[in-house]
């Protein structure tokens, strides 16, 4: 992927030609299959697709944290820095995480441990990857409360998860996950499990902390009106593979790819009225089954004989603009 | 506008459950999941209700339902009070009204077919007999675009989407009047989401049903509703037509709701109004105005007093101090409070 005209410099995070296959009794599920994307500092890059489209496996495999067996990184590359993570040992991999990179996840009660309070949590995941003292660290976990807007922080550090809500759970992740000043903070749906108006607040957390700390985020989520607000690029995830990819505003101006445009005319809009929502019709494709060709055919309205023989290339259609469309590219 | 007679109206209704956290089982204090409901739904409209979770929108619908018995309040069908009505009576009530869930996982039991699923309430109800009953259900399937061999299928085999459709397809299955769909697209992907809202749509000018449609997601909310009330800690904020509750929020909870839905077109964004703090605990419901603690306009007065929802002209019921018509309540002080009447 040429970097764009905004970004001069060596990109941050490399994936390229990523694939992680699930090897399960019945068959391979080619979770992510050739996925490749860079991101630069202090950028937001948003990566969008529906449940099963690979964008939480893609995650995973920068953390190195897909489960194996079944999952197994097949080929490519992840570099940060110019470093290949897929060379390092399970040692070297620790110091990465944390320190380099750090993710959150979308389920705060899930993720966080019941019985230890979440002062200690921030405070083993400082100890785990600095070298610092218990004291310091608790102190570095008071101090990453309150700058993710936590009231009262000394006393919510000595508090467990099921005391706090679903918002302030959430802030917690994200203050463990910036606890060691990661250059890169993946976030997995960060809000999904939230309230609306509790994922604006965090929406405009991570913005600031953004702002604050310059880190780049790889923001993971299904929700195109999270993706149209808070990031500057965007690459659309489509039954393992990226079929689109732009600058957020133009990606949402002019989508190139059909899949791309059903998505978009498929959600009500909060001040329009339409008679009807225009559908994407049929269902993802399995991935253990995935047709020779485009994955998209089944479901697409321009889909011809070509379409069927040859999986398209993300090519560049625009300045900056990537498509995976035989149609588009034309 | 003419006022027809309601299909179904709730007075009241209030729905408390008890938290019982001492060992002896002693009662140490009250959810107020559903705080007094007043609300009409007229035939053949379609009533939005959206709210946060926790204010209370499933427990409104399964109260409708009587899934669970109200606390108090009264619930009436087509005329009829249906809140103490008992065993045979309601049963036949039960058959006018159904109701679509959410989570189209656990709500099909694994064990049957879909055809069992499909034909146990044409059976209970005795709509049809013997051979008859198949071929309900195979029209049934079809009405809601499932192949006819679903019939002899299992629930596991199908997507979230086409399970949804067996729930809608068993729902119809009794021919009713009135169908409370709670959260029937939001386990579901953007692409199927639209399919199912679609259907729902189609089914309910075919059928002339009439539905409370329930849900978070504003947007979806507002695509398939007449009206729409927000609802916030057990009690209704604001209900009004879509179109004037969406142009025009009243309450200030409606608004910061609004405002807070990310859209991705950048020209139609509202300025974002970031609530302060969370949803309180509804076993301990602040004083007042139930908002008061995270809204940007409040006056003393919303520590004290309770709005009720008061009707501000032009079909619009706001729970709100600060939007009273000017003759029945003390005007507001606030300079930026508006004065909302015609």
């Amino acid at each position: 992927m040429p970097p764009s005209e905004t970004a001069g410099s060596t990109p941050l995070l490399e994936v390229d030609d990523l694939r992680t296959y699930f090897h399960t009794r019945t068959g391979v599920a080619k979770a992510v299959d050739g996925v490749s994307f860079d991101l630069t500092a202090a950028e937001t890059l948003g990566l969008v697709g529906e449940s099963g489209c690979g964008k939480s496996v893609t995650a995973l495999s920068i953390m190195r944290l897909v489960s194996d067996p079944p999952g197994k990184i097949e080929g490519g590359a992840i570099r940060i820095n110019g470093r290949e993570l897929l060379d390092l040992s399970d040692d070297e991999m620790c110091a990465v995480r944390g320190n380099d990179v750090a993710m959150i996840f979308q389920e705060p009660m899930t993720s966080l441990n019941p019985v230890i309070t979440c002062g200690r949590q921030i405070a083993e995941a400082v100890e785990l990857h600095q070298d610092v003292s218990r004291s310091e660290a608790h102190n570095r976990a008071v101090e990453m409360l309150r700058l993710v807007g936590i009231a009262a922080p000394e006393q919510r550090a000595n508090e467990y998860p099921h005391q706090l809500s679903g918002g302030m759970r959430q802030r917690v992740m994200i203050a463990m996950g910036l606890s060691c000043n990661p250059q890169i903070l993946i976030a997995d749906e960060p809000t999904t499990a939230l309230d609306v108006t509790v994922q604006a607040q965090i929406m405009e957390l991570l913005q600031r902390l953004q702002e604050e700390l310059g880190m780049a985020i790889l923001l993971i989520t299904h929700d195109l009106g999270v993706v149209a607000e808070t990031t500057d690029r965007a690459a659309v995830m489509y039954a393992g593979g990226i079929v689109e990819s732009a600058a957020t505003e133009m990606l949402f101006a002019n989508p190139r790819h059909p899949y791309t445009q059903g998505l978009i005319r498929s959600i009500p809009e909060l001040d329009t009225d339409q008679t009807r929502l225009d559908i994407i019709p049929g269902t993802v494709p399995d991935l253990r089954r995935l047709p020779v060709g485009c994955r998209f055919q089944s479901r697409c309205p321009l889909v011809d004989e070509h379409c069927r023989e040859a999986a398209p290339p993300l090519v560049e259609t625009d300045e900056g603009h990537q498509t995976a469309c035989w149609k588009a590219n034309g | 506008m003419a006022e027809p007679t309601p299909l179904l109206t709730t007075v009241g209704l209030t729905k408390h459950f008890a938290v019982n956290k001492s060992r002896w089982g002693k009662e140490i204090g009250q959810v107020r999941a559903v705080d007094g409901i007043s609300l009409a739904v007229h035939s053949g409209e379609t009533l939005g209700i959206v709210g946060e979770s926790g204010c209370g929108k499933t427990t409104l619908g399964r109260l409708i339902l009587r899934l669970i018995e109200p606390t108090s309040g009264q619930i009436s069908f087509a005329g009829t009070n249906i809140s103490d009505m008992s065993g045979v009576k309601m049963r036949a009530i039960r058959r006018k009204i159904q109701i679509i869930f959410q989570d189209p996982y656990s709500s099909l039991n694994p064990r049957m077919t879909v055809h069992k699923i499909v034909a146990q309430g044409i059976v209970t109800h005795g709509l049809a007999k013997g051979k008859a009953v198949g071929e309900r259900v195979a029209q049934l399937l079809e009405m809601v675009g499932l192949p006819a061999n679903a019939a002899r299928r299992y629930p596991h085999e199908f997507s979230g989407g086409q399970r949804q459709r067996i729930g809608i397809a068993r729902a119809l299955a009794v021919e009713p009047e009135f169908i409370v769909a709670d959260e029937p697209v939001s386990a579901l992907d953007v692409s199927v989401q639209a399919q199912i809202v679609n259907l729902l749509q189609d089914i309910q000018s075919e059928m002339g049903l009439t539905f409370m449609f329930i849900a978070h997601d504003l947007s979806v909310v507002r695509h398939i509703s007449d009206r729409v009330a927000v609802m916030y800690l057990g009690k209704i904020v604001e209900l009004a037509s879509k179109e004037a509750l969406y142009s025009d929020p009243s309450h200030p909870y409606t608004r910061a709701l609004l405002s807070a839905v990310p859209v991705t077109n950048p020209k139609k964004r509202r300025e974002r109004i970031i609530l302060t703090g969370d949803i309180p605990n509804p076993a301990d419901i602040p004083s007042g105005c139930p908002f008061h603690p995270r809204c940007a306009e409040r006056q003393v007065q919303c520590e004290t007093t309770v709005p009720q929802l008061t009707d501000i002209g032009d079909g619009r019921q706001v729970a709100c101090l600060l939007r009273q018509p000017a003759a029945s309540s003390p005007p507001a002080k606030s300079p930026q409070a508006k004065e909302e009447q015609d």
